[in-house]
């Protein structure tokens, strides 16, 4: 699957979809949507009727009746139209998908020591089973590393070309099947059956076939299904008021079946009857644009319901890394003498937060590594009893580390920590930073202030949030005035402080209890359970599979970010189907004005005056009307196909601008259009 | 219209809105089971009550057990009343001697006064004994009236209740609603209404010589008159109250005896909308924002006041062919103008509109005016005001919860249209709610156009249409709407009384009753069970001005899209020919 989203109108996809309207003329397809079904039975109804008034007995004109029997046939086509080109789009990632899913042969081990491998079909494998791959070789199916690093590529899944570390042991353990070793070689135990693989499910999902209804859709096509019903009986029900109407008035004839089916259909949810399956299928697919797979329909309409977001602070609020900012030297000591101790005790330092001390002090004072193998120098790593690293050389030993590990380690040399540099210390903890303070010998020489970087752009994507009525929590293992700090600085609405796995799981089940919906991203084997728990539980799929089995959505990017966006992808589902409703019903006003007078013009010719489009004739004016109904389902595929645009604004404020365009439009736009219709048929003298 | 009419409809709205609030805010104690000034002298004879019925009070009900209640208590009311009814021939309190009351007419009664609908297929003075007046039609104006606000409270108790089975006790609701609400109120209104001229006696009706004889259709002289009296007051209060509209005399509140002043006027005008005005505010008050009661109110009002004024309009500027005729149909000093026909000179136009009005938004259906002799349009208020559902003011209790399950659809359109799942009063609307909500809203509905389409085309329903032209169309529609959504005013001009209009309506009376307060029902006991979430900045505020015209639009397009067929062949058709007549 590639990045960039495929046309919307693709040639390919064109032709595919015309021919799908025609087989999904198959009636076991069409009861599926009860809307369209009474659509379609109209269509058979009316052909019935077209080829009745042909023997000319009827007294009604048989290319009238033919026109409405076709424009309903156009109206059932371009219903099955508009789904199919949903489902084309989902096919085409699909089927880039299935490209990677070829036959593999997998090279089995008895255990992790052994060395006799046995060659089977990737599809025979079971749970459990330990196979190995070399460099060069796909690997057969989803599971976890037990042994070994390489790099691997998983373009075809995530459509990255750069290649990834994969290693037992932590959260880089697991491996897709379908994607490929670059180099050296890993040990993987099978964690599932073939067919149910991660990128099983995936086809699965972007092909619709996996695709339920959610609780939202079937809301909502009861609704539909009781407007249709109500009109149904409005409709059948006209027929008795007009045999009694014709009979007191004493003029024409009771309205004809031809016109009761056309006035229904008109009347019927059909706009948004016929689009339905294709919102809900074009929202999936623009979800996997987004290079995210959901694993149900549910899981993206409830980020469109989100309340409260938990972020993990690393990776996602800030930089992975803190970085040194400032040297703060103790009284007797000038700024450079701190920089340079703190420099040598970097220089072996391979952590991202020595070399940004390092980094730090090159910037500031054009330190640079120098010469050192003459004068031997001692490193001392890093230790989690001593918690301190540094250098001994030329008879002197610098230390970095925790205030009050240097503290004590002056202590034993008869030194002591001067009190401005305890305060310096206090103040880094208080705004946010990690104090680093080094020494030489007893001499405490100064503080290094680690800071964590705000990602930027973050806060103002969190005032978004807030917008969306979304509250943001920041999760973090750093201690409560570390982490109020950086909350602070990144604009987040609250958050958990040295949070281990218990922690998360019971704020999630707090919020819950409080009737609030949680999403949260994730990617350790230890976010699991609090990814179970989460209502939207978007997975890394960098992560283990643990975390992508317990999360209801994978963001093949890896971007804890991208909450946001499926947050939008959610609510963008629920606001088209939305309006296209609001759209649907306010049609309804115009249709009537336009057939109701037709239908009873010799009954009762006073009725002409709620013809308020003044449209030719009766028959142009039915017909019109049913063209307009057909028409609009074509003219709205594209809105359907892309969703309705979502702006971060208060609830009323969107309610008011698409009840003004969905709501007035729907009530202004069908008087326009049957008019214009109306004239262009006359135009063509065809009615 | 003139200033005078727009003065009185203006006083009529200041009095009842001021009402709303002190009502409204009692009720709500009533029922939340709070204390009241009223505990001192009723709270004996409530415990009296419970402990004679042996009620629990504290018994808590499952919607499924308040259903069955519900169901039991109305189906041993209808027996109650039919029994009486069929019987009153051998009861005392019969001074007239009046006979039994014939089975269809009798079924067709009972289903009305039990469903809180009050269709009268007979005349009161002709018809009923002082008892069957009293035990079975004013009985069942209190408690019918009473049911339908303990199935409203069981809603509100719904929207604040969370994660529980129950919905309160249908025993308790019932009593509390009868003794501390409609008892009180009624006393004082029948008092009232004594003070200005309404009957309240056991005794037989008067013989009287007229003034001026006159000649019979058959050419007989006629010279004396019987002056029908009976323990009137006592139930005209109720009718008004309880939004039930039965009269006690054959002409409703027409008749001199059941209204004889303007002050009596007023009075039971006010009574007609007070209670389900002051519902509204009870609705907010218990579910702990008021806001959310003056919505829904406004949402009341927005509809009201504008067909209020149209239809005053329209009856004042009087009838087009008149006009056209030269004839002065303008108010002046000596004449009230307008179209007069049928209504009553005491009250004139803007009091019969206003009747007419507030009587069908309400799902009152007294009458003081004939409907049947308005002009095509403001015939057609009347009409599209009941099948709106009744839900504009509507009937004690039933107007309120059945304006709610429009909320409940407008709640999840507006949801859909900003994103989110819809939630209304913190409680998410999901598929069940939708469903119930639609039954609700789709039965009434269906129940007027097919028992309409099967009255004009059936020769026993046509038989009875008196009316040529659209006419007669209107007045079968009007008995449906009326019927099938609980009002129970007529037209007139359609024999009703007739074994076919007698059954096919008691159906329409039982489907427009049950068959939205099970739904409503259901939907308390679903909603009682839900958790209540907490309202954010993305949830949709369902207080605001666009709340209430999201509302509105709902409840008006889904009454005009289903009626609007039906309207063009009945009034709106009558008007154009009357407008295009030469």
């Amino acid at each position: 699957m590639t990045k960039t989203s495929t046309r919307l109108f693709d040639r390919k996809i064109l032709g595919d979809a015309i021919r799908a309207s025609f087989w999904k003329l198959d009636p076991r397809v069409q009861l599926r949507n009860p809307v369209m079904f009474a659509v379609y039975l109209g269509s058979i109804l009316t052909t019935i009727l077209w080829l009745n008034s042909l023997s000319g007995s009827t007294g009604e004109s048989s290319t009238f009746v033919l026109g409405v029997a076709m424009w309903l046939w156009f109206t059932v086509l371009f219903a099955n139209f508009a789904e199919a080109i949903a489902e084309g789009h989902g096919k085409a990632q699909a089927a880039s998908l299935k490209k990677s899913r070829t036959t593999v042969i997998a090279r089995k081990i008895a255990n992790k020591a052994d060395r006799i491998t046995e060659e089977v079909s990737a599809t025979d494998l079971k749970i459990g089973d330990i196979v190995i791959v070399k460099a060069g070789e796909t690997i057969p199916a989803d599971g976890e590393v037990i042994e070994g690093v390489a790099s691997v590529d998983e373009s075809a899944i995530t459509g990255e070309s750069a290649p990834v570390v994969r290693e037992s042991g932590g959260d880089r353990s697991s491996v897709t099947g379908g994607t490929r070793v670059i180099s050296d070689w890993l040990i993987i135990q099978v964690r599932t059956l073939p067919g149910q693989s991660f990128l099983d499910r995936m086809i699965a999902m972007v092909e619709g076939a996996k695709r339920q209804k959610t609780p939202n859709e079937i809301a909502l096509a009861i609704l539909l299904a009781a407007l249709t019903l109500i009109f149904l009986l409005v409709v059948a029900t006209l027929l008795p008021f007009s045999i009694f109407s014709v009979e007191v008035s004493g003029q024409g004839r009771a309205i004809s079946l031809t016109v009761l089916v056309a006035l229904f259909v008109c009347l019927a949810p059909t706009t948004i009857g016929a689009l339905l399956s294709a919102i809900g299928i074009a929202g999936m697919n623009r979800l996997s644009q987004a290079n995210v797979i959901a694993m149900s329909g549910r899981a993206v309409e409830a980020a469109g319901d989100v309340d409260v977001l938990l972020l993990d602070k690393t990776g996602t609020i800030t930089l992975g890394n803190r970085q040194a900012t400032r040297f703060i030297p103790a009284s007797g000591t000038t700024e450079k003498e701190l920089a340079e101790a703190a420099h040598l005790a970097s220089l072996a330092d391979e952590t991202a937060e020595g070399r940004s001390i390092a980094v730090l002090a090159k910037k500031q004072f054009g330190l640079r590594g120098r010469e050192l193998e003459h004068i031997q120098p001692h490193f001392v790593p890093f230790s989690a009893r001593t918690r301190m690293s540094g250098v001994t050389l030329d008879g002197h030993s610098i230390r970095k580390g925790a205030a009050e590990a240097v503290e004590t380690h002056v202590r034993s040399l008869g030194g002591f920590l001067p009190e401005d540099v305890r305060v310096a210390v206090q103040e880094i903890a208080k705004s946010g930073g990690t104090p680093l303070v080094v020494s030489r010998d007893d001499k405490v020489l100064g503080v290094i202030e680690l800071k964590d970087i705000v990602k930027g752009g973050i806060k103002e994507r969190f005032a978004e949030l807030r917008q969306m009525g979304i509250k943001t929590v920041m999760i973090t293992g750093d201690n409560p005035l570390t982490a109020a700090a950086i909350a602070a600085e990144a604009g987040v609405d609250d958050f958990l402080a040295e949070a281990t796995p218990e922690a998360k799981l019971s704020l999630i089940r707090d919020y819950q209890k409080g009737g609030r919906l949680v999403a949260m991203t994730g990617d350790g084997t230890n976010d699991a359970p609090a990814l179970a728990q989460a209502d939207v539980a978007v997975a890394m799929n960098s992560g283990t599979q643990a975390a992508k089995e317990a999360g209801n959505m994978v963001d093949l990017d890896s971007n804890p970010t991208k909450l946001i966006e499926i947050v939008n992808i959610g609510k963008q589902l629920l606001m088209t189907r939305g309006s296209l409703t609001t759209f649907s019903i306010a049609n309804d006003v115009a249709k009537y004005f336009a057939i109701l007078p037709a239908a009873f013009a010799a009954t009762y010719p006073a009725l002409k005056a709620l013809d308020l489009m003044r449209l030719s004739s009766p028959s142009s004016a039915i017909l019109s009307a049913v063209i307009f109904n057909a028409l609009i389902i074509i003219a709205l595929v594209p809105l359907a196909l892309k969703g309705v645009a979502y702006r971060p604004v208060g609830a009323a404020q969107l309610l008011r601008n698409n009840l003004l365009i969905y709501g007035v439009g729907g009530l202004i736009v069908p008087f326009m259009g049957i008019k214009a219709i109306d004239v262009m048929l006359t135009l063509m003298r065809i009615a | 219209m003139t200033s005078n009419g727009f003065v009185q409809l203006a006083v009529y709205l200041g009095v009842l809105l001021a009402c709303v609030k002190p009502l409204g805010f009692y009720m709500a104690r009533v029922y939340s089971g709070s204390g009241t000034f009223l505990d001192r002298f009723i709270g004996p004879l409530e415990r009296l009550l419970y402990r004679l019925c042996g009620i629990e009070k504290s018994a808590e009900m499952t919607w499924r057990q308040y259903s069955v209640a519900i169901l039991t208590f109305s189906l041993l009311s209808f027996l109650a009343v039919y029994v009486l009814q069929r019987t009153q021939v051998w009861l005392p309190l019969n001074p007239e001697s009046l006979p039994a009351v014939s089975p269809d007419s009798s079924f067709n009664t009972a289903v009305s006064f039990t469903t809180n609908t009050n269709w009268q297929g007979y005349g009161g003075e002709t018809t009923m004994s002082y008892l069957t007046q009293m035990l079975a039609l004013t009985v069942q104006n209190f408690v019918s009236a009473a049911a339908g606000m303990a199935v409203l409270v069981t809603l509100i108790r719904g929207f604040t209740r969370h994660s529980t089975e129950t919905i309160g006790n249908f025993w308790v609701d019932l009593v509390r609603g009868t003794l501390y609400i409609l008892l009180p109120i009624s006393l004082l209104f029948a008092v009232a209404l004594v003070s200005q001229g309404v009957v309240q006696t056991f005794n037989s009706y008067h013989e009287v010589a007229f003034l001026e004889p006159t000649v019979d259709a058959e050419g007989q002289a006629v010279t004396r008159q019987s002056i029908a009296v009976g323990p009137a007051a006592s139930q005209i209060a109720i009718k008004q109250l309880g939004t039930n509209g039965g009269g006690f005399f054959n002409v409703n509140s027409a008749h001199p005896l059941e209204n004889p002043t303007p002050l009596s006027n007023f009075l039971q005008l006010l009574a007609i909308l007070l209670i389900p005005a002051a519902l509204c505010y009870t609705f907010g008050e218990m579910v702990s924002d008021r806001r959310q009661g003056w919505a829904v109110l406004a949402a009341m009002l927005v509809i009201f006041v504008p067909l209020l004024v149209a239809t005053t309009i329209t009856e004042q500027s009087g009838n087009p062919i008149l006009t056209r005729l030269g004839v002065d149909q303008s108010a002046s000093d000596s004449q009230p103008g307008g179209n007069m026909e049928g209504k009553e000179s005491r009250f004139g136009i803007v009091n019969s509109s206003l009747w007419a009005v507030a009587t069908t938004a309400a799902s009152n259906g007294s009458v003081n005016s004939m409907h049947d002799s308005f002009t095509p349009l403001s015939g057609l208020v009347p009409m599209w005001l009941m099948q709106l559902g009744e839900v504009i003011f509507g009937g004690v209790g039933s107007g309120l919860y059945g304006l709610l399950m429009f909320a409940i659809v407008a709640v999840f359109l507006s949801g859909l249209m900003v994103g989110r799942t819809p939630e209304y009063l913190g409680k998410k609307i999901g598929a069940f709610e939708m469903k119930m909500a639609a039954l609700a809203i789709l039965f009434p509905c269906a129940m007027v156009l097919v028992g309409t389409a099967v009255a004009v085309v059936s020769a026993s329903g046509r038989a009875t249409i008196f009316n040529p032209g659209p006419h007669g169309f209107s007045e079968v529609l009007y008995a449906f709407s009326s019927a099938g959504n609980n009002n129970g005013s007529a037209f007139a001009g359609l024999g009703a009384n007739t074994p076919f209009y007698n059954g096919l309506l008691g159906l329409a009376m039982l489907v427009g009753r049950f068959w939205v307060m099970l739904p409503v029902l259901a939907i308390a006991g679903s909603l009682a069970a839900k958790k209540t979430v907490p309202a954010g900045p993305g949830t949709l505020p369902t207080h605001t001005p666009l709340f209430v015209v999201l509302l509105v639009a709902v409840v008006i397009v889904v009454g005009a899209l289903s009626f609007f067929p039906a309207l063009a062949l009945g009034p709106i058709v009558e008007h154009l020919l009357l407008a295009n007549q030469e």
